[in-house]
């Protein structure tokens, strides 16, 4: 009877501990690291399409008001350093690599943003059809862009909190010792303060306000 | 998982838990409830107006299996409308769980905002541009003429005109809006969405079937392909979200 017992036992001990270890969250790593670079992906995804949509922008800017070299060539140039920078899956545990891809893209936010403030001073350019579009556009996929990055550090965020709470980081140790946490997207300090930009060149044709 | 790590890993983990939930509680907005598909928080419809909108909807939902919700809000609570829109999207889930059709047409009148939010699947059919467009054209001159259920009704109109539409006839208006005046840089703006939509559909296969992008590309792959329309069954009496998911994709404007 208590062999009957002990071979009850044992047998549920060994059905048992494989839940266990699974339930003890085995797999959260990697299910988890695969889901934030899912999201950087599309991060990615949306900063590509900001980048080709920039080289027909300014042609069309360059139409109206082709007087606005410095704006162009400054927008063109981010726009070349942003695509240089290039960040795959390894990059996103490296702080300064990812600090260097995020500073190129809010470099070339901040460049846009002169760009778009110009057609103030050219009523053709703001009414174009063809501008407007890309106008919408252009904003459609900045939104896209915060979105992105926020479901980004978000998964983030629920990736590398598996290296602090304790059960789960004794994975990290050691099965999946490969896996470092990654870098998270701060508030840059240039889109906080992108609605204070100054246009110098464009002072004296302001005082539409 | 917890009756291994003992007591300590129990706080840790409670702890942890709390924090996480009292900063999703403080970053998320707090949503209406999904009462149908006419949310009219605001109360800036006649009772007709939202019947009539209302069977609308349910229409082109029965006719094509896309989901559009309108909804007025009172007040934003402090957020900005993109930021809004696309959360309370997904809060409510409109649109199908994979295909993630789904469309929220979003009034605020106190702070004189309306804003398009296009679900990730629809983003081919209803572009930025052609949502700008749509309100800009339809829905602010009669907002600033103080006519508000006129700009709803005109704007969820046209709305449902563009989702109704076979798709490769869609696509052509989403690619070139009316009332274009420059037709060689109309052009170069058709040949640019056509390769957007390429470059979209690709990179959405390539990832595979991951929520949003990924599953709404393949449909609309297969959308291309056969286009054949998929119907569902709606839910009997009450209205409710396909679990869809938002990007931010879509347009805003203010009046």
């Amino acid at each position: 009877m208590s062999k009957l017992r002990n071979r009850l036992a044992r047998a549920a001990l060994l059905v048992l501990t494989p839940l266990l270890i699974v339930g003890c969250g085995i797999n959260n790593i990697p299910t988890k690291e695969e889901r934030a670079k899912a999201q950087w992906a599309e991060v990615q995804n949306q900063y590509q399409r900001r980048a080709d949509l920039i080289p027909n922008l300014v042609e069309t800017v360059k139409g109206y008001a082709a007087q606005e070299k410095g704006v162009l060539v400054a927008v063109t140039e981010a726009r070349a350093s942003a695509t240089q920078v290039k960040v795959d899956a390894s990059t996103l545990t490296d702080p300064a690599q990812f600090q260097q891809y995020a500073a190129a893209q809010d470099k070339l936010s901040g460049v846009l943003g002169r760009l778009m403030m110009i057609q103030e001073n050219y009523p053709d350019l703001k009414s174009n059809q063809n501008f407007l579009a890309l106008q919408s556009q252009l904003e459609g996929t900045e939104n896209r862009i915060t979105v992105a990055r926020r479901d980004y550090n978000e998964a983030v965020r629920d990736y590398n909190l598996e290296f602090r709470k304790f059960p789960n980081s004794f994975w990290a140790s050691t099965v999946h010792s490969g896996s470092k946490p990654m870098v998270m997207f701060q508030a840059n300090a240039a889109a906080q303060a992108a609605p204070s930009v100054s246009f110098a060149p464009a002072a004296t044709a302001a005082p539409t306000q | 998982m917890i009756r291994q790590a003992g007591l300590r890993g129990h706080l840790v983990l409670a702890t942890l838990a709390l924090v996480a939930m009292a900063s999703a509680a403080m970053a998320a907005p707090k949503f209406p409830p999904l009462t149908g598909r006419v949310v009219d928080n605001a109360g800036l419809l006649s009772p007709q107006a939202e019947q009539r909108l209302s069977g609308q909807l349910s229409e082109l939902e029965a006719k094509t299996g896309r989901q559009m919700v309108v909804a007025t809000l009172p007040d934003l609570q402090g957020y900005e409308i993109e930021d809004f829109g696309y959360q309370l999207g997904r809060a409510w889930g409109i649109g199908d769980r994979t295909r993630n059709d789904g469309v929220l047409l979003l009034v605020a009148p106190k702070e004189r905002k309306v804003r398009v939010d296009v679900g990730y699947g629809l983003e081919g059919v209803l572009t930025d541009a052609l949502s700008s467009l749509i309100i800009q054209n339809k829905i602010l001159p009669a907002f600033r003429a103080g006519k508000m259920e006129e700009g709803v009704m005109a704007g969820a109109e046209a709305l449902i005109g563009q989702l109704s539409l076979p798709d490769d006839q869609a696509k052509a208006i989403a690619a070139a809006p009316p009332q274009d005046q420059s037709i060689s840089a109309q052009d170069g703006v058709q040949i640019f969405l056509i390769i957007l939509v390429i470059l979209w559909v690709f990179f959405g296969v390539l990832r595979g079937g991951r929520r949003g992008r990924g599953a709404g590309a393949l449909w609309l792959l297969s959308a291309i392909l056969s286009s054949g329309g998929s119907s569902r069954g709606g839910g009997g009496g009450g209205f409710s979200g396909g679990g869809g998911s938002f990007g931010g994709g879509g347009s805003s404007g203010g009046w």
